[in-house]
């Protein structure tokens, strides 16, 4: 080691270190490990997809003139020549036809949009499902379905911002849910639409605002703190060799695991790109400019909102009305109720498992797999699964033009299915994980022998009888037991066997 | 032969299966996860260094056609092709080139509970010597809460009360009804079976006040109630045509032409939710989500033969919501 001070010029570390004292922050996130599991990279897609957002938006917004001006096109593609139209569905136009990488930019945007929310759902149902969000991870939990919430909400803004008939179809429905509103529904849709619908020429820059700016900025700072969350907490783990509740096993952040992160930054960047220069999505050309009085058929939303168009699809034409006056309009049962329903349940998913279901008010660092709480999985299971037929029933109309089903009877199928499915499920995924966690011990040959430990003389002990009393009536078995106590056993079979 | 295959094949599974389950037994026995191994292939380090070649001259080949072809499929391929092999190269690096490392971190408790009572003893040794604490509290209560409305109240700039626009049509007796480039429409012109999309003479196309669809149906089919006996000469009907679910345009006419299908009368549907609507008893519902039956605009005929409006619409027009006097 040398005693003269170290140069910057041949150290840019340590020009930073001596300013910033940074490398005691480098050391430790060099040191930082990352355990792995496939599922635990759905949030570092979610992430990534939205970097890509970000920079594809960028580009986008450098062209994109977020005004209802009524003007008439003249612009390179023929079949709209000379009609009528917004200057934001005309600069949509432009940049899909005339803008170099402009349509690819577009349809990037569109892409990484649909992957970034589909990304995050599955997230949400991994950390479901494994217990991720019990003591202390259920503070990062709210922000995340926090997260889910606003990305829903910006996904809507951006798919209604280029005015196409589409996206008015979609701002129409979006106004009469608002218009639903109890109490408040009126003078709240007017005074944010800016009148009634269609609103104000001021109601396209109130939707603008919002996606470039509001929304996004929430969501990154939301990204920030959920990070910083996770940092401060560390990850959680799998049960496994080593790995206990008091430590965290697997790849140190330096140089292995930020490597092949950043390989995933660049590989999901990569697939949608390529997706969004070959597959092409949202042809707002072949839609045509809107108008209130103008509509088609068989149109489905970007497929996060599928479940809310199924929820007012299915809904009984119930509207509730006192002496002559509306109180609960129609959509409030689909587009507000339902969805606040679900994410009621989300939200007190912490409170009501450790409260009702698992009981338990300690602190967790080592995940459970499904089949270790079946009560939870399959509630959980019985809840998607409501959702997910409400999702299928947002698509009703394609199925008639697909395959003929009729739509009236379709509907009333998907209203049995939505009452009937999660209880179907819930007995089905608990039967399915009780069998997995009693077949846990092997695969081939059901265990029919005892559980025994070694005792202080050298001999053994059984510890349980038989199968049926080796496993308790909940399915579940601490990991301990599993691993531990277990493996002799299974040993001296394969020996005997 | 065939089960001997199968019989191969089973054991094959079972092998298999044994050798996983004894490595994942091995790995249990030691406790300690630690392990660290080092030593690039020289496999490795060539496919690393060709990756990122590939990677420089798909990056090269993106910034030329950007410049040169902005095609978007080869635009779309050359950089993603970019990204892959990037992506690749990345991945290769971490997995083969660089020591492969399992460490094990402490995980930093959380809970302090001496540090808790320290930080209310600080909080609380803030406020000694402060005789009126009360009071301040609750005039820095007041403070802040009239900051917080001050704030807030800029938001009200977004609406005086607009309500009176919801019940708004440009409907009144006498309105000719115009088709989308104003010329006015003439009862002759509709026939049975066929469905026009009209306006509001001289009003805005875009008010949801203005449109209606007009129809033509048989007259002795029709079902309205008495107090709108006048409301459809020679059979036309001209309702809204925004729906009162949730103001999509009603863009399909379900108007049954043969036998088979005639037990069901003509009806308007709205393609966003599939409400339903009566045309030959008043736009009642008939199936979907709509609340509220359509609003009807009741017709005449001049002399002229141009079909105009003989009073205003039944209802207000478009979605429902809290109070309306529907």
């Amino acid at each position: 080691m040398s005693l003269l001070p170290r140069s910057h010029t041949r150290d840019p570390l340590a020009f930073v270190d001596e300013r910033l004292g940074a490398a005691r922050g480098l050391r430790f996130l060099i040191d930082y490990v990352f355990p792995d599991h496939w599922s635990f990279l759905l949030g570092e897609i979610a992430l990534y997809s939205f970097v890509v957002l970000v920079a594809s938006g960028t580009f986008l917004a450098l062209f994109f003139d977020p005004s209802t001006t009524q003007l008439t096109y003249h612009g390179g593609y023929a079949p709209l020549q000379g009609q009528a139209m917004s200057a934001a569905y005309a600069s949509t136009l432009h940049i899909s036809f005339a803008v170099s990488g402009g349509l690819l930019a577009r349809q990037v945007h569109h892409w990484t949009a649909l992957v970034f929310i589909a990304a995050i759902t599955l997230h949400l149902l991994r950390i479901v499902f494994t217990g991720a969000f019990r003591k202390p991870r259920d503070v990062n939990y709210f922000i995340g379905v926090t997260m889910l919430a606003l990305a829903i909400l910006e996904g809507f803004a951006g798919y209604s911002l280029p005015d196409d008939l589409l996206s008015g179809m979609g701002l129409a429905i979006a106004w009469a849910v608002a218009m639903s509103l109890p109490l408040i529904g009126g003078p709240f849709a007017t005074a944010l639409w800016g009148g009634r619908f269609p609103g104000a020429d001021a109601f396209e820059s109130r939707l603008y605002i919002a996606h470039v700016f509001l929304l996004p900025a929430l969501l990154a700072a939301l990204i920030a703190v959920h990070l910083a969350i996770i940092m401060i907490q560390r990850h959680s783990q799998f049960a496994g060799p080593g790995r206990r509740e008091d430590n965290v096993v697997g790849t140190p952040m330096w140089p292995g695991y930020a490597l092949r992160s950043l390989g995933l930054f660049a590989a999901v960047a990569a697939v949608l790109v390529l997706m969004g220069g070959l597959i092409q999505v949202n042809p707002v050309w072949l839609w045509g400019p809107y108008h209130p009085y103008v509509g088609t058929n068989g149109a489905q939303p970007d497929w996060y909102l599928g479940w809310l168009i199924g929820a007012l699809r299915l809904m009984p034409n119930l509207e509730i009305h006192v002496l002559g006056h509306t109180i609960v309009p129609n959509p409030f049962f689909g587009g507000v109720l339902f969805p606040s329903i679900v994410f009621a349940l989300l939200y007190a998913l912490p409170w009501l498992d450790r409260r009702f279901i698992s009981k338990d008010y300690r602190r967790h660092d080592l995940l459970q797999r499904p089949r270790d709480n079946p009560r939870r999985t399959a509630l959980a299971a019985s809840v998607f699964a409501a959702v997910a037929v409400v999702f299928a029933a947002g698509s009703v109309d394609r199925l008639f033009f697909q395959f003929g089903f009729g739509y009236e009877g379709a509907i009333w199928f998907f209203r049995g299915a939505f009452l009937l499915a999660p209880a179907l499920v819930y007995w089905l995924t608990r039967r399915l994980c009780i069998e997995l966690a009693r077949n846990d011990a092997h695969p081939l040959r059901r265990w029919d022998g005892v559980v025994v430990a070694r005792n202080e003389r050298g001999g053994f002990e059984e510890l349980a009888a038989s199968r049926a009393g080796g496993v308790s009536s909940s399915g579940a078995r601490s990991s301990a037991n599993r691993r531990g106590v277990r493996r002799p056993l299974r040993r001296r079979a394969r020996r005997c066997g | 032969m065939v089960e001997r295959a199968w019989r191969a094949l089973v054991l094959l599974v079972l092998w298999r299966l044994g050798g996983l389950r004894r490595q994942r037994s091995h790995a249990s026995e030691d406790d300690d996860p630690t392990q660290r191994t080092t030593g690039a292939p020289v496999w490795a380090e060539r496919l690393v260094l060709v990756l990122l070649a590939a990677t420089a001259a798909a990056a090269l080949g993106f910034v030329s056609l950007f410049v040169l072809d902005p095609d978007t499929q080869l635009l779309g391929l050359a950089l993603g092709a970019t990204l892959a092999l990037l992506a690749a190269a990345l991945v290769v690096c971490s997995r083969w080139l660089v020591p492969q490392e399992t460490k094990a971190e402490r995980r930093p408790g959380l809970a302090d509970a001496d540090a808790v009572k320290e930080v209310e003893h600080a909080a609380g040794e803030g406020l000694e010597g402060i005789t009126r604490r009360r009071l301040l509290m609750g005039a820095a209560g007041a403070a802040g809460a009239g900051v917080a409305a001050a704030v807030a109240i800029p938001v009200v700039a977004l609406g005086p009360g607009l309500e009176d626009q919801l019940r708004r049509t440009p409907w009144h007796a006498g309105r000719a009804l115009v088709d989308d480039e104003g010329a006015p429409i003439l009862a002759a012109a509709v026939n049975e079976g066929s469905f026009i999309t009209a306006f509001a003479q001289h009003a805005d196309k875009d008010d949801l006040g203005s449109p209606v669809v007009v129809v033509r149906v048989d007259r002795s089919t029709l079902r309205l109630p008495s107090q709108r006996a006048g409301w459809a000469p020679e059979g036309l009907l001209a309702y809204s045509k925004i729906c009162t679910h949730a103001a999509c345009a009603i863009s399909l006419y379900r108007s049954p032409l043969s036998p088979s299908t005639q037990a069901r009368a003509p009806a308007l549907v709205c393609p966003c939710h599939y409400s339903t609507f009566d045309v030959l008893n008043g736009g009642g519902v008939e199936f979907g989500p709509a609340g509220r039956p359509l609003p009807q605009l009741p017709l005449s005929i001049d002399a002229a033969g141009v079909l105009r409006a003989a009073g205003p619409m039944s209802g207000p027009v478009g979605p429902s919501w809290w109070g309306d006097g529907s």
